[in-house]
């Protein structure tokens, strides 16, 4: 049983080798080979720290298996800008203090960008509804929602659409 | 943390049908977005040798909406049917119940098909697709059947699919909308908030009205049974009349006569009796008014 197989996972760009037996979640196995960016809470879909980009939708890592995600363009949140050059989002977190601890914030990131694609100009219902897979326990949420509304706005005002 | 298990991912329906088929012996079961099973898999509430991975076959996806019918393939997921227009004019239920469904990551891998498989009373596709009159088609090695979602849950969490069995589609007639006929299909999923929490009473109500008088009333109840079902003591009270606040009164009474809900952790059975009343006369009186007002 519990065959194992090395695959090749696409992340943030660049091809990584990983072996890993079927069972094994896309979030372990991300972890695994470095991406500790991606956050383990609750790993039955609760909590949403755990999410990342896999083809440009939102999903759970710790709900979806590596082995399905092999040849699919994975993104964390890391992908999405660094410290020299932060993606939008990111900087509005930063900016307006949206992150306590930061546990959350990983998920809560990629989670935004995936609203902010889909409504570019979020109502307040749009981006609680939207978020709503995601936990905060520092917050209180309230910072996390202008940080999306800020960005969004960001993006709108700029040809910065990444 | 999980029970190993073998992963087969078949890159069409006839790979997907032929890999359970061969699972007699092993325990062979059919994984969609994983929403339910990975949970499921991770309490060890299911424990299957072999998972048959269906991301990849195609024939599940995609929707038809034709003149008479709308199918949808079982692969849909709970955010296709958020993005569908066809979807929101035919089946406004079905995409009130897909908004307030899960958070969105869930929303982008759940399938209509394991919502349905998972035979939860709580599945909120469920009641919007019994208010519209869904079928669902089956299929197997040996062939296909179809068969009215409203005969497809035999108890809590039991149902007629042989486990070798896939669902593939899910149709249903399109409510006729015309001059002189109208339909209302609403849903109300009430739970202790708005976003990513399991249902405590779910209501679909679908009427469909002509010259003044409902020809057709489906009322379909979540949560308040072992089994989500048709409250059909209410629809009869409904249907070749026209509504006066006494007879929805009286829908309402049968509609939480024919319930028979459960304490639990979220809330409790006389709670779910007053709100499946009250929920049911508010989205009948609703849809009677909107109708009387088109
Ligand atoms: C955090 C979270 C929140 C949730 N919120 C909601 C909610 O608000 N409302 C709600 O209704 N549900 C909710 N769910 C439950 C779940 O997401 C849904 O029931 C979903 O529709 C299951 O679909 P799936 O594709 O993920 O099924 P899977 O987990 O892949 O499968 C579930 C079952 O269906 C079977 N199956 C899958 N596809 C087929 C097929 N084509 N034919 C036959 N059998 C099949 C599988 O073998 C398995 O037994 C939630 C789950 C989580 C983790
Ligand atoms: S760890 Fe994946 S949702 Fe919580
Ligand atoms: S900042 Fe601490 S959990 Fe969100």
């Amino acid at each position: 049983m519990s065959t194992e197989r090395t695959i090749m996972l696409r992340v943030n760009g660049r091809d990584e080798p990983g072996r890993f037996p079927a069972h094994r979640t896309l979030l372990e196995a991300l972890r695994q080979i470095g991406h500790t960016e991606v956050k383990s809470g609750c790993e039955k879909g609760d909590c949403g720290a755990c999410a990342v980009l896999v083809d440009g939708m939102a999903v759970d890592s710790c709900l979806t298996l590596a082995w399905t995600a092999e040849g699919a363009e994975i993104t964390t949140v890391s992908g999405l800008g660094d410290l020299d050059a932060l993606h939008p989002v990111q900087q509005a977190f930063s900016d307006g203090g949206a992150a306590q601890c930061g546990y959350c914030t990983p998920g809560i990131i990629i989670a935004a960008k995936a609203i902010i694609d889909r409504h570019p100009d979020p109502t307040e219902e749009d981006i609680r509804i939207g978020l709503s897979g995601n936990l905060c326990r520092c917050t209180g949420y309230t910072k996390v929602f202008e940080a999306v509304s800020e960005a969004a706005a960001i993006m709108r005002a700029g040809s910065d659409g990444r | 943390m999980y029970v190993p298990f073998e992963l087969e991912m078949p890159g069409d329906l006839a790979g997907a049908l032929g890999a359970l088929a061969a699972g007699t012996g092993a325990k062979t079961m059919a994984m969609a977005g994983g929403t339910n099973l990975i949970v499921d898999m991770r309490a060890k509430r299911e424990r299957p040798d072999r998972v048959v991975g269906l991301g990849r076959v195609g024939a599940l996806r995609g929707m038809e909406c034709g003149e008479e019918w709308i199918s949808i393939g079982g692969g849909t997921t709970v955010t296709d049917l958020l993005q569908s227009k066809e979807i929101a004019e035919a089946a406004p239920s079905l995409v009130e119940s897909s908004r307030l469904f899960a958070g969105l990551m869930v929303r982008n891998t759940a399938t209509v098909a394991g919502n349905i498989a998972c035979g939860s009373p709580a599945a909120d596709l469920v009641p919007p697709l019994l208010a519209l009159d869904a079928d669902v088609t089956l299929a197997s090695v040996a062939g296909t059947r179809t068969l009215p979602l409203d005969e497809y849950f035999l108890g809590y969490k039991r149902d007629v699919r042989r486990p070798d069995e896939l669902i593939t589609r899910v149709s249903w007639p399109r409510l006729p909308q015309s001059s002189d006929q109208s339909f209302i299909n609403a849903f109300y999923k009430l739970a202790r908030r708005k976003g990513d929490a399991i249902t405590v009473t779910g209501v679909a109500v679908t009427l469909v009205v002509a010259g003044g008088v409902c020809t057709k009333a489906r009322v379909a109840l979540g949560a308040v049974a072992p089994v989500v079902f048709r409250a059909r003591d209410a629809e009869s009270v409904l249907e070749g009349r026209a509504l006066t606040p006494a007879r929805i009164d009286e829908a309402a009474r049968a509609a939480a006569a024919s319930s028979c809900p459960i304490d639990d952790v979220r809330a409790s059975a006389a709670y779910r009796l007053h709100t499946v009343e009250a929920l049911t006369r508010r989205l009948i009186a609703q849809a009677w008014r909107r109708s009387t007002d088109q």
